[in-house]
């Protein structure tokens, strides 16, 4: 029996370090390769060596598939190439390809850089940054020149070369265009919405068919579309379950809640710090105070880290088909990405007098540029900073919103936050509602939870199950679900046959349903339907007549020509539809069945009527025989 | 399966393909050659242009002089331009159900074709061609409205006047279907109608037919098309280069292994090579700069002049140009730049890789950045009072005919030091040149066109081998001008099958076959057996289900049981319908093995129906010259086995029964056990 296999090696039943091995019809494709910024040690990375013990990687996976550009989906392909060592094919959209090396760079820079104190104890003998410092040492990547400049060109360049590019899979409904892995893996993108270049993937072979959904956004946001699916019923959706149990309130309602808190602060003539990473949530924040800005018609300055506006916003400019469509319909106009209000920091500003907004990496308070603004600012209540994302354990942003106001800095100062620190989720994630809306509209036989905790899963299973009546699955990372599939045989039908069929009328009568008899000649792979005659002189066969004759013994005193006479027009008036004969040599003919009449040999009141007829018209020949043993009626 | 020619035009084709339940249209392009017999459109009032002679018949009847113009011995149209149309009447046009685009030059015409044939399809293109395509119409448009012309000539166009008209007025095809340009609202209503595609994108059309765009590598989004169904292939060619420019190349081996393949679009200069053009170009540019005089360069608002943009971008230092300005002038300049930055993903591999650093993939960006390149709308507003000379200028249209290309024309027409370079192969330049005549400017005609010539049409053919190759008539013979050039000419076997306008072809196409799928629990009840080595048959006996095109073979349904006697009367009591078809049978009854079934009968599982079940005690076999006679005394039955026919004959009390018993050992040994 074919199946389709699914073993999550992360993201099962967890957020972070997505990574779920898929079997279909004999291929294996790894979908993402994340790792998990919550851990430090082994667990960070996926467990690769479930895939195969002794064997090289590449022989065993046809190809690895990575959704988008985030670190929880793309950050251990450094790790999984270059240690594992996997050298086939790695498929991604061009935006994915263009920014994951650039926040893998990122990253390593953070890790490397060993004036940073906080993170870097914790991380020191872990293998991933260990393997992260190791990465000169293979001669293609060279140490960051200074931690200022984020955008030297990426040095983890060697991540370019063995990735295949995923052509656009742009916002508009109905496009998405295709890959062919090999002659029989296609993959599919569809335009996913959670960040610049996300897609979620249908992965095909044959008829038998999975959807990964990657993280995506069912709602359109300031720069990104809304993710869509069309109903291309795949065997099985994979869909992550972020927010498996919440209807969010809409991100109207967050955006003016970010809104008005910056508002207030400026009023109050305080300064707002909103660390960032360089690409994503930036530039949507940015986008989003720019129109206020405009609109308010607001003075105050808006700053955002020196190295990264022009380069970063310069992605955005370059992959505009990707942006939603109003975007794309004013780019020539107007950039969005070219922003008026938002100009390039410098570090003199930060002691400026007056109210300012400023931007700066990272985005987790642990280093760099976003720290040292955060000690100069910390000790003024007026000041805020709003940490818009996620921040790892011993990380400053980290402590600050868990509570603590009193950090321990470098050289046992003590630093004591008074400043308002706000927690705002702008992750775009679709919601309970939207992973249900995205169900309905894929219609998939079977569902699969990934990226969520299990006890909302738990929840969303059963709601799923209930609505759509399709089995829901949520498994452990290292478990693996088992679903046989029933692949249907395409074969290749001789248009003769089809036609006569066809001419016969689509309809087909449920109670008594036509059958189309053929022969399918299978030789190698090729596999044809033909009509049996054209089989049998394909092949040089006869054809092997089975003939019925039948004795029907009719009370007729009359003579054996009068008796025909007799039958011939009882049957010519039952069967109206048929061709019905009365042939020169006495016989009745009923298509191409026979009715011949004769003298019985010992009863001379009795005639014997001889029915013959072949094989193919047993259904009439039973009927006429039964219709004539019935008798004759009287003639009048 | 047929294809309706409706354009003559070589490079802007318009053909229609039925195939299958599907009618294609494949492209829609404009010939727009048409305007050359038209006067050009001033921008500015032109004392010039307004003053030529009326043109009138050698008879003295002064009707027409109106309507035609003379300059210097050519007679013009004074009119509102007109184009040439794709054949409106060949096949009635509401009933195509999509239209492929290849290039955005070839769906100039759409707005005729969806706007007022009754088209209701969707139109498939791919992102570029359908943002540049829209770029191209806007310019059009705002070309032709912006200088409105209240005259609209249609005396000349009469038959019996046409004839007595000098050249190439007289020569000028389908006059009467001329049109005046689209509006802008056309325009939007055409493209709105557009579904994007993606490259290697499947569309699927009514599930009978799969289409799919490849990169051809002629321009920014261009593509070929593979129409296809799971037996047949249909490859359509149009505007393809195997050049280095900024496009994607060129996909060859999607072109593999087709039926027919339509092949238009081919270089309209075979015997220009574009990169010594572009040379050429470079040269005379900066001979005529140095010079103090002023160059034109009458182009479309994309494609080439990306490239030339490049090719001056490293070649104006060394040439010592820095100084002198590039004007791009055009209503849709900017954007046209702007959107050549945004494509990457459709760009050669050298600019897509610029996105990662990010930097634009066009340098044109940094020579608008530092100032050596500005665009403007038009020549009115800013560049007024930007205008330096001499200076360099691209603008439009290429056929002389309209644009603010006009302006300069006239401006500069007049002094040998100025130089007006042809780069675009559409128009014949002396044709174009004609109502500017007598003119003092220099002109060189550089065409640089990139498609396909000959010899790599030759070689592709090679390579991708199509079974038929079908192309306007121009491919199948010299260019009339050079007619002993038999290497200009499409060279293939068997000879390709060429079309000329409105002109029907029946592609030599026979189909054979159709895909069909076999439903697991069908497939699992069949039983394949070996007749030859390799060669394994199998009776299908199923129900056709047919939904969108679409196949399915299911099981036949399980025998009713017998759940009440009525209903079961009822159901034989139905006339049965004789046209069905029945399964034939092949091979021969091995006797003793039948006669051990007979024997056996009750252990023969299952026989639905049947009430007593006993085997056959009394079976008698006689040989006979031709084969057996098997004979059951008991039941009246003889049965006369001979190799290719076996005969049943019993009386009519048996007869239910025994065919409800014989049945299934019969019919099952003949159509397995005895296909041996």
């Amino acid at each position: 029996m074919p199946e389709i296999r699914v073993t999550p090696l992360g993201a099962g039943q967890d957020v972070g370090r997505s990574c779920i091995l898929v079997s279909i019809a004999g291929k294996n494709v790894m979908l993402d390769c994340g790792m998990h910024m919550g851990f430090s040690d082994d667990r960070r990375f996926p467990d690769f060596s479930y895939i195969t013990r002794s064997g090289r990687l590449t022989d065993f996976l046809d190809c690895v598939i990575i959704s988008h550009f985030h670190l929880d989906h793309c950050g251990a392909l450094p790790y999984f190439s270059e240690m594992v060592g996997y050298d086939g094919p790695i498929y991604m959209t061009q935006p994915t390809q263009a920014i994951c090396p650039i926040l893998l760079e990122d990253y390593r820079k953070i890790a490397v850089d060993k004036k940073v104190v906080e993170i870097t104890k914790h991380i020191h003998d872990n293998r991933a940054l260990r393997y992260v410092e190791l990465l000169p040492l293979s001669g293609t990547v060279q140490e960051p020149q200074s931690t200022s400049n984020a955008f030297t060109p990426p040095l983890t360049h060697w991540l370019l070369s063995p990735c295949i590019l995923i052509p656009s899979a742009c916002e508009t409904p109905g496009t998405s265009p295709l890959m062919l892995v090999d002659d029989e893996l296609e993959i599919k993108a569809y335009y996913a919405g959670h960040v610049l270049g996300a897609a979620m993937f249908q992965i095909k072979v044959g008829s038998e068919s999975v959807v990964y959904t990657g993280d995506y956004n069912m709602t359109p946001d300031r720069h990104l579309g809304a993710a869509w699916i069309d109903k291309c019923r795949p065997n099985l959706l994979i869909t992550e379950s972020t927010y498996a149990t919440t209807i969010r309130d809409s991100k109207r309602c967050r955006e003016r809640d970010f809104l008005k808190k910056v508002h207030e602060t400026v009023e109050r003539g305080g300064k707002v710090l909103i660390p960032v990473f360089a690409l994503g949530r930036a530039q949507e924040l940015c986008i989003l105070l720019e129109t206020f800005w405009e609109r308010m018609d607001l003075k105050a300055p808006i700053y955002f880290s020196t190295g990264l506006t022009e380069k970063a916003n310069h992605y955005y400019k370059l992959f505009i088909p990707w942006t939603n469509q109003k975007i794309r319909k004013t780019f020539v106009q107007r950039n969005m990405f070219e922003f008026k209000h938002v100009k390039a920091f410098d570090r003199a500003f930060a002691d400026s007098p007056g109210p300012m907004v400023v931007f700066a990496t990272p985005g987790m308070l642990h280093a760099g540029q976003s720290l040292q603004i955060f000690r100069k600012w910390a000790g003024n209540e007026k000041n805020m900073v709003i940490m818009p994302g996620y921040c790892v354990q011993g990380t400053v942003g980290h402590k600050i919103l868990s509570g603590q106001r009193k950090l321990e800095m470098e050289g046992r100062q003590v630093l004591e936050v008074k400043m308002q620190v706000e927690y705002m989720s702008f992750s775009a994630h679709a919601d309970a509602k939207g992973i249900m809306q995205l169900v309905g509209q894929a219609e998939p036989e079977n569902v699969l939870l990934v990226h969520g905790e299990a006890k909302k899963m738990e929840f969303l299973k059963q709601k799923i199950e209930q609505e759509f009546r399709v089995s829901c699955y949520m498994p452990a990372n290292g478990e693996t679900v088992t679903l046989p599939t029933s692949p249907s045989i395409p074969v290749g039908i001789s248009l003769g046959l089809l036609k006569r069929e066809l001419a016969q009328g689509l309809l087909p009568d449920s109670k008594k349903p036509r059958l189309l008899h053929g022969t399918l000649i299978m030789k190698d792979s090729n596999f044809r339907l033909v009509s049996s005659e054209q089989a049998l002189k394909e092949l040089g066969l006869a054809e092997h007549q089975l003939r019925f004759t039948c004795r029907v013994h009719l009370h007729d005193t009359r003579k054996e020509q009068e008796t025909a006479v007799r039958v011939y027009s009882h049957l010519k008036s039952v069967l109206k539809d048929h061709c019905v004969q009365h042939l020169p040599d006495g016989s009745v003919t009923v298509e191409s069945i026979l009715i011949q009449a004769a003298a019985h040999s010992e009863d001379p009141g009795t005639k014997v009527l001889l029915v013959s007829w072949t094989y193919q018209d047993e259904e009439l020949g039973s009927y006429l025989t039964s219709l004539l043993k019935k008798g004759l009626p009287q003639a009048s | 399966m047929k294809l309706y020619c409706l354009s003559g035009h070589p490079t802007l084709p318009c053909n229609v393909l039925k195939f299958k339940s599907t009618t294609i249209m494949l492209d829609c392009g404009l010939d727009m050659t048409s305007t050359l017999n038209f006067l050009p459109l001033p921008l500015v009032q032109s004392p010039r242009l307004s003053n030529l002679p009326g043109w009138s018949l050698k008879d003295g009847n002064a009707f027409l002089d109106k309507e035609l113009k003379e300059c210097s011995g050519h007679v013009f149209v004074d009119s509102v331009p007109e184009f040439c149309l794709p054949e409106t009447e060949l096949i009635d046009l509401s009933t195509v159900d999509v239209i492929l685009i290849s290039n955005y030059h070839c769906m100039m015409a759409l707005p005729y074709i969806t706007e007022h044939t009754g088209f209701t399809g969707t139109v498939y293109a791919t992102e570029p061609s359908v943002q540049i395509g829209r770029l191209l119409m806007e310019e059009l448009v705002n070309f032709i409205e912006r200088v409105p012309k209240a005259q609209s000539a249609s005396l000349w166009k009469n038959k019996d006047i046409q004839r007595l008209l000098p050249s190439p007025l007289k020569d000028a095809v389908e006059v009467s279907t001329w049109r005046r340009c689209y509006t802008m609202q056309e325009v939007n209503s055409a493209l709105s109608k557009i579904q994007l595609v993606g490259y290697s994108q499947k569309i699927e059309l009514f599930g009978a037919v799969q289409v799919t765009p490849l990169s051809s590598g002629y321009a920014l989004g261009s593509s070929n098309w593979i129409i296809q169904s799971h037996y047949e292939k249909v490859s359509y060619v149009s505007g393809s280069s195997l050049l280095t420019t900024h496009p994607q190349p060129m996909d060859q081996a999607s072109l593999k292994n087709s039926d027919v393949l339509i092949l238009t679009g081919l270089t309209q200069i075979p015997t220009a090579n574009p990169d010594s053009m572009v040379g050429e170009f470079c040269s005379n540019l900066s001979l005529t700069v140095r010079n103090g005089g002023n160059v034109l360069v009458p182009c479309y608002p994309s494609g080439v002049i990306y490239d030339l943009l490049e090719c001056l971008y490293q070649y104006i230092d060394s040439a010592g140009l820095s100084s002198i300005p590039f004007y791009f002038i055009s209503p849709v300049a900017n954007s046209s730049l702007e959107f050549s930055q945004i494509f990457a993903e459709w760009l050669c591999h050298n600019k897509q890789t610029k996105v990662y650093l990010p930097e634009p993939p066009f340098p044109h960006a940094e020579l608008i950045q530092t100032n050596k390149l500005k665009h403007y709308p038009s020549i009115h507003g800013d560049f007024s009072n930007d205008f330096r000379q001499p200076c360099v200028v691209f603008t439009g249209h290429p056929s002389l005919r309209f644009g603010d290309v006009v302006h300069f024309m006239e401006l500069w027409g007049k002094s040998s030091l100025n130089t007006v370079i042809f780069t675009e192969p559409d128009f014949t330049y002396l044709e174009a040149l004609a109502p500017y005549q007598p003119l003092a400017m220099k002109c060189i005609y550089c065409p640089i066109d990139t498609r396909l010539n000959f010899i790599q049409v030759s070689k592709l053919l090679k390579e991708v081998q199509p079974l038929h190759v079908v192309c306007p008539e121009q491919y199948t013979q010299p260019p009339p001008a050079q007619s002993h050039r038999i290497d200009l000419m499409i060279d293939c076997q068997p000879p390709a099958m060429s079309y000329r306008r409105a002109e029907v072809l029946a592609l030599p196409f026979k189909r054979r076959y159709e895909k069909i799928e076999i439903m697991p629990e069908l497939a699992d009840s069949l039983v394949p057996m070996e007749i030859k080595p390799g060669v394994s048959l199998a009776t299908v006996s199923a129900v056709l289900h047919t939904k969108d095109n679409k196949h399915i073979l299911q099981p036949p349904p399980r025998p009713a049981q017998p759940t009440g006697g009525k209903k079961r009367k009822r159901a034989s009591d139905d006339i049965p319908d004789c046209k069905v078809l029945k399964p034939l049978l092949s091979g021969s009854i091995p006797v003793e093995q039948f006669v051990q079934t007979l024997e056996k009968s009750t252990q023969h599982p299952p026989v639905p129906f049947l009430l007593e079940q006993h085997g056959f005690s009394d079976i008698k076999v006689e040989d006979t010259a031709k084969g057996h006679i098997v004979l059951l005394q008991e039941a009246e039955t003889l049965i006369q086995i001979e190799e290719d026919s076996t005969h049943i004959i019993c009386d009519n009390d048996e007869m239910l029964r025994m065919i409800r018993i014989l049945r299934i050992p019969l019919s099952s040994k003949l159509r397995c056990l005895c296909l041996k």
